[in-house]
């Protein structure tokens, strides 16, 4: 499980974070939603210790996030971004096993598991031997997906993952996340300022505005109690009430 | 065993022959040549470093072995080297002995300065006289920079003749002559043994206050060869006089012949030895200088890349320390590089390397190589997009899995562009090797200007232009291979 508590940040003179507090149980999926500015990918990225915090503190299983212990945490994060975040100059395939070959795993293993993850995303392995800018927006999502999950971390964390793409595949992408979620049991953290992606892809909706929580809450509480004005603008903004 | 030993000892003495030195001035280059063949005629292995710099330059090689002899004029070793007027030629030859240099008798031909105007010119304001000069205040003065800065020079010879010139042009003694007959300057500082004198109808004004000392021409030897050089001096004393001399540069100026020519010639008249010359066709002389020119470029930028990008990257990871490598590889650009070559012999001579030849040109070379590498290498890895270099992090890839798998092969295409400018500039840079007598197609060039010789600056020139061109098409080549396709698309 994930524990932040009081976390503070400020970015470029101007505070980001206001003393924010969240616990994530193990398992669930969660989206962070907000307008631009409202600090969610700042805070993702103060989870997979990209910035410091300025004061406060995450736990992961109790264990807090250190500079000492960072590269330990992280090989349990799978982190997407958007447009999949693949190196350019390296082929999709060199882009996935690049984590296989970081970690010391030897040649089958790298294989096999590829493999797997391939048909686990559901892109044809032949695929992989081009580079990112050859093929799609959705296929190098899956393999940024691919190479997120090739460790097998317990928590995924993402960052707008389908803010890139068209409506169709995005669509078509979200089902296949969810499904993906449901059978991997993993924790997943999903950055979005999509309501409709954050119904579809999480149980528990967390909305952001400058810096600070506005309502924790399923989708179906957060419909019928708006906690304040700019949640129900928010909502109404997307068609959702 | 002992014989091997002999054998070796013998060996590296016959490897190592006597070294001439010359000043970038016909004259001196013919004198060399007269040396070298005459030395060789004896059975001494010797060289001729040709045109290797002005007085500071050979001196400081002859001080520091680098050279072992090179002609040189008494007016010149007074005021430039020892500083101080002496009473006769035995007081010079004891001073100079005092630090470990030889002074042969006088050649027999005195080359002193004189300032020189268009004889046209000299007939229509009858000026004849160097005092004359000061009615004439709008005349153009144009004077070689060593004459310049002499202390017998330009400065008290003004104070002297209470000339009122000012906005001199400082301006090599060979494009003077140039200058003057396109009317772009209208007095010059000459050596009175110069075969432009009568070539371009020219007057030497009249030094009616003895200003100018006298320049007797003479050779300077380090002492530990004297016992060599016994023959040699002997042969030369008084043998060439002031009609022989100016002969002796005008078949080398006005007719182009080789220096080496001349001076076998000279050596046939006057001592009535044969020596063998060897003339070069084209393609060997194209041949001599694209390895020299080859082996100065390849050699600095091996060195250069090397360093560079190592440094590039420090540069673009520390950003205290980086700032400071910037300021230095930047301000190393900004030396000239004659100033750099020079500057560059007394640090060089402090670790007992040689302060003129490949060493310095190499050590020019590739300081100069530095900048656009280094500039590139960091701007190369700063362009790589903010997301990505998080994403490496949070990938846990370590520091040199970033370096090498992301960072490097990411801006290798902003690298190899610096590789390429420092390589194209490094080109047109090494045909300045000449001036420390590395060679090249700086040579041909020098040569060139010194003789007035266009086709020999183009023998320079047009390769050096050329290898510019394939080493940037050859680089353009090598970019379709090296950059990763992905980065192309």
């Amino acid at each position: 499980m994930i524990h932040i508590e009081n976390l503070k940040k400020s970015l470029g003179g101007k505070s980001v974070l206001h003393g924010l507090t969240l616990d994530i149980p193990v398992g669930q999926s969660l989206a962070l939603l907000g307008i631009s500015g409202s600090g969610k990918t700042t805070l993702l990225k103060c989870l997979c210790g990209i910035l410091k915090p300025d004061s406060g503190m995450i736990q992961f299983n109790s264990t807090e996030l250190k500079p000492e212990n960072v590269k330990k945490i992280r090989q349990t994060l799978g982190y997407v971004i958007q447009d999949g975040g693949l190196f350019p100059h390296l082929t999709l395939l060199e882009n996935v096993e690049l984590i296989g070959r970081e970690a010391n795993l030897n040649d089958g293993t790298i294989s096999s598991k590829t493999k797997e993850l391939a048909s686990l995303v559901k892109l044809p392995f032949e695929i992989l031997h081009r580079y990112p800018r050859q093929v799609s927006g959705g296929q190098r999502q899956r393999v940024g997906l691919m190479r997120a999950l090739f460790l097998d971390p317990s928590y995924l964390l993402l960052d707008e993952p389908l803010g890139a793409l068209d409506p169709i595949t995005r669509y078509e992408l979200q089902n296949e996340l969810k499904e993906l979620f449901g059978r991997l049991n993993k924790t997943v953290i999903l950055v979005t300022h999509d309501l409709t992606e954050a119904r579809r892809l999480c149980q528990r909706i967390v909305l952001l505005n400058n810096g600070v929580i506005v309502q924790d809450a399923t989708m179906q509480e957060l419909i019928q109690n708006p906690s304040n004005d700019f949640v129900r603008r928010f909502l109404q903004a997307q068609d959702a009430i | 065993m002992r014989l091997l030993v002999a054998l070796i000892i013998s060996f590296s003495v016959h490897a190592q022959p006597l070294v001439v030195g010359s000043k970038k001035f016909t004259e001196s280059v013919i004198l060399g040549e007269i040396i070298r063949l005459s030395l060789i005629h004896e059975g001494i292995p010797t060289e001729h470093h040709q045109e290797i710099g002005g007085t500071a330059i050979l001196w400081n090689a002859l001080k520091s072995g680098d050279i072992d002899l090179y002609p040189e004029y008494t007016g010149t070793i007074e005021e430039e080297l020892l500083k101080k007027k002496t009473k006769n030629f035995d007081e010079l030859k004891m001073l100079l002995r005092q630090q470990g240099i030889g002074l042969s008798a006088p050649i027999g031909f005195n080359n002193t300065y004189a300032l020189g105007i268009k004889a046209k010119l000299s007939k229509e304001k009858n000026i004849k006289k160097i005092y004359e000069l000061q009615s004439w205040r709008d005349l153009k003065f144009g004077f070689s920079s060593e004459f310049l800065e002499r202390k017998d020079g330009w400065h008290e010879l003004k104070e002297r003749y209470k000339l009122p010139h000012q906005n001199i042009l400082g301006i090599d003694h060979d494009v003077a002559y140039r200058a003057m007959i396109q009317g772009d300057i209208d007095v010059v500082d000459l050596y009175s043994t110069d075969a432009e004198i009568a070539y371009y109808d020219l007057v030497a004004l009249e030094d009616d206050l003895n200003y100018f000392p006298s320049y007797q021409a003479v050779i300077l030897y380090r002492l530990p060869i004297e016992e060599k050089l016994k023959s040699l001096l002997s042969i030369l004393t008084g043998k060439i006089n002031n009609e022989t001399m100016i002969e002796l540069n005008k078949r080398a100026k006005t007719y182009k012949v080789p220096a080496d020519l001349v001076a076998a010639d000279f050596i046939k008249q006057n001592l009535g030895a044969h020596v063998k010359t060897s003339q070069r066709s084209l393609f060997d002389r194209l041949a001599k200088t694209t390895t020299e020119h080859l082996r100065l470029v390849l050699v600095s930028m091996f060195f250069a890349i090397l360093t560079a990008i190592p440094l590039g990257v420090i540069v673009a990871k520390r950003r205290n320390l980086g700032r400071g490598i910037l300021i230095v590889v930047s301000a190393i650009q900004t030396v000239p590089a004659l100033a750099l070559l020079v500057m560059l012999i007394k640090p060089l001579a402090y670790f007992g390397l040689s302060g003129i030849g490949d060493t310095p040109a190499l050590i020019a070379l590739f300081l100069y190589s530095l900048l656009p590498i280094v500039r590139n290498t960091l701007t190369g890895i700063q362009q790589i997009p903010e997301n990505l270099r998080e994403t490496a992090e949070v990938l846990n890839l370590s520091f040199i899995t970033k370096l090498k798998k992301i960072e490097l092969p990411m801006a290798l295409p902003s690298i190899l562009a610096g590789i390429k400018i420092a390589l194209v500039l490094n080109v047109g840079f090494a045909t300045l090797g000449a001036l420390v007598g590395s060679g090249g197609y700086g040579q041909p060039i020098l040569s060139g200007i010194r003789l007035d010789d266009y086709s020999l600056i183009l023998e320079g020139a047009l390769p050096a232009t050329a290898l510019a061109l394939i080493c940037q098409w050859g680089f353009d080549w090598l970019e379709k291979r090296l950059v990763s396709p992905g980065l192309k698309l």
